[in-house]
């Protein structure tokens, strides 16, 4: 049935007449994501003892961060039309980068202050930056900015072969995938890249805000209460900093995602890569940025997973990519591309984190997590597809 | 009246093979003009010469009187002549307003710059006044385009080359895929173009919808123009003869009794 196109008709003609149940089933499918979430929840805060309470909610914020973190590139590498399957081992190869620089760094200033400074040239450069006061912070942050970039160096490599060699995505990003298993490896020897500095575990670790139960004054903000022993235990750690960091981009990337001109671009990429070259968008500049910004994305995860451990891990983001993309389709990503927003990532994410840690504390076989992870994956494709047949995608 | 629009021998050549052949024609403010001819007369790749997607071996173009070189699509979208191909170039997963501003979309600046942010409210009220000047009526502004009708598309599609100043307007089978009503809206579409002063030229197989609209009727066979009648000079028989062949104003002398 034709809509009213012109005046000879106007307005009055209603769109289709929806039953009942369609438009539950269409609301339900906009939704389904975060009612299963909320579902999750109360059905392990009854299951599993201790499930609904605020170390363990921190515990999954915690967990989810690297796979949230490489969702959130991929959100928009996906909308656009895209995959990039290189996340994995990128994040790996970012954490051994920045470990390697971090450790290096420490090691380098610590010879060069020795060595009584003044004479040394590269002291002076040090110094004339502000490093000498502090060569811990100075050597984190100049790992974590090499780190983050030598994931962008990928993501651009990426990018520019999809974009301007036009080779399809799932090929390119795989080969660079294999590169960056190499290269980590290599510079790692495939080992954990340790004697990191203890102000990178104290920041991997530390939290915006401290609760301790039972005491009068148990609320600390940034400044963590001195506990020992057994007292350990009754301190909550809320907002540990990767969560701080993960929500921010989360909150950046969602509001670039949904209202500005880069979103609406990465949009009609994915909707008709022919009609944004069409008017004008600058399509292959445009995929080289989304490519980026999975890298960077990626990066960070990877120098938040060294300072978590302490340690330069190649093999950490490996086997959280298939769990990084589920979370995005659970969202509502079309692998299509052209529809999905970055708040579905973050449910997604969590729906997965939720269930890992809910079976655990139901003491349930933890394999059967992947079982379920994947039920809902398809269920997920399922309900788009059911919102497709009734609202219609193409009806010409 | 001065032609808005006018080509002179223009000639196109793929290798061996000659698909424009000499062609002149012109159109002026106030006409339609119907570009006629069977698959592989040579309509598109003369279209395409004007809308710079090729470029002509011989020949030259002539907008609003000036000799013009199109060497690039953006050039003849400068220049103000759109062309709307029978795929639309729309995204479906965008609504009308991010459609007709895809690529152009309107901002809003805050912090001096620093942070510009989709002006989602300017763009639906322009995409809403321009509409109503089409005098074209969508139900919902914010429906994804693959939930409107193939009639509504083209109307999105006419609007979006309309805001960015077309002066010129080529239509490659607008009617196709559409159903009878829809058809009849597209070409009434056409018409209240032609009153606004921007011509149309229309490409189209469907003789009902050519003599609907169209002043005059260009048509094309084996890559020459064959024909150019008056629209009210002539009937789909005649037309169609010159399609195929069995008529050619060129070679009067070859012509059928």
């Amino acid at each position: 049935m034709a809509l009213e196109a012109t005046s000879e008709a106007p307005t009055t003609t209603p769109r289709r007449t929806r039953s009942f149940e369609q438009r539950a089933i269409l609301t339900v499918s906009k939704i389904w994501s975060w009612l299963f979430l909320i579902v999750l929840i109360v059905f392990f805060s009854f299951e599993g003892t201790g499930f609904v309470s605020i170390r363990n909610s921190q515990n999954i914020l915690v967990a989810i961060t690297p796979i949230l973190l490489m969702g959130l590139g991929q959100t928009f590498v996906i909308i656009a039309g895209g995959i990039d399957l290189s996340v994995g081992w990128v994040m790996g190869l970012a954490s051994v980068v920045s470990a390697l620089v971090i450790r290096d760094t420490v090691t380098l200033l610590a010879e060069e202050t020795e060595r009584q400074g003044l004479s040394s040239a590269l002291y002076s450069v040090f110094a004339a930056i502000g490093a000498d006061a502090s060569p811990e912070a100075f050597a984190i942050i100049l790992g974590f900015i090499l780190g983050v970039g030598v994931a962008c160096v990928a993501g651009w490599i990426n990018g520019v072969i999809i974009a301007k060699l036009r080779v399809p995505p799932f090929i390119v990003t795989l080969g660079v995938s294999f590169v960056a298993r190499g290269v980590a490896l290599l510079l790692s020897g495939g080992n954990i890249v340790g004697g990191q500095p203890r102000l990178l575990r104290d920041f991997g670790n530390e939290s915006l805000f401290y609760l301790v139960r039972g005491e009068e004054k148990a609320f600390y903000i940034l400044h963590r209460p001195e506990l020992t022993g057994n007292d350990l235990r009754l301190l909550d750690r809320i907002l540990a900093w990767p969560v701080v960091i993960w929500i921010i981009l989360a909150i950046i990337l969602g509001f670039v995602l949904r209202s500005t001109q880069f979103g609406r671009h990465t949009y009609a990429i994915g909707g008709n890569k022919e009609a944004a070259l069409r008017a004008g968008i600058p399509v292959d500049r445009h995929l080289i940025r989304l490519y980026i910004l999975s890298g960077f994305t990626t990066g960070v995860a990877g120098v938040l997973n060294t300072a978590r451990y302490s340690g330069g891990s190649s093999i950490a983001g490996d086997p959280l990519l298939m769990s990084s993309i589920a979370a995005v389709v659970i969202g509502g990503v079309s692998l299509f591309g052209g529809v999905g927003r970055v708040s579905g990532t973050v449910v997604g994410a969590l729906i997965i984190a939720v269930l890992q840690t809910g079976l655990v504390m139901m003491a349930v076989e933890p394999f059967w997590q992947y079982v379920i992870v994947g039920i809902v994956v398809i269920m997920a494709v399922l309900m788009d597809q059911a919102r497709d047949l009734i609202v219609g995608r193409a009806e010409a | 009246m001065e032609p808005l629009l006018e080509v002179k021998n223009l000639t196109k050549r793929f290798g061996g093979l000659t698909a424009v052949n000499g062609v002149d024609f012109a159109i002026r403010p106030g006409e339609v003009v119907g570009l006629v001819g069977d698959n592989g007369a040579g309509k598109s790749t003369l279209i395409k010469m004007i809308a710079g997607v090729y470029q002509p071996n011989e020949g030259e173009i002539y907008f609003e009187g000036k000799r013009v070189e199109i060497s690039h699509p953006a050039q003849a979208r400068e220049l103000g002549i759109e062309t709307i191909y029978q795929d639309l170039a729309l995204a479906g997963n965008l609504d009308v307003p991010a459609n007709i501003f895809l690529g152009r979309e309107m901002k809003r600046s805050y912090l001096g710059g620093v942070i510009r942010v989709l002006d989602t409210h300017g763009m639906r009220e322009e995409s809403r006044k321009l509409l109503e000047t089409l005098d074209v009526h969508f139900p919902s502004l914010t429906a994804r385009i693959d939930n409107l009708s193939g009639g509504q598309r083209q109307a999105v599609a006419i609007s979006r080359a309309l805001y960015w100043h077309a002066k010129l307007l080529i239509m490659d089978e607008p009617t196709n895929n559409l159903g009878v009503v829809e058809q009849r809206k597209v070409l009434d579409l056409i018409l209240r173009l032609r009153d606004q002063g921007i011509p149309v030229i229309l490409i189209s197989h469907t003789m009902h919808d050519v003599f609907a609209v169209t002043n005059r009727i260009v048509v094309m066979h084996r890559g020459r123009k064959v024909a150019e009648k008056r629209t009210e000079n002539t009937d789909p028989q005649e037309i169609v003869q010159y399609m195929v062949g069995a008529l050619d104003d060129t070679r009067l002398a070859e012509q059928p009794a």
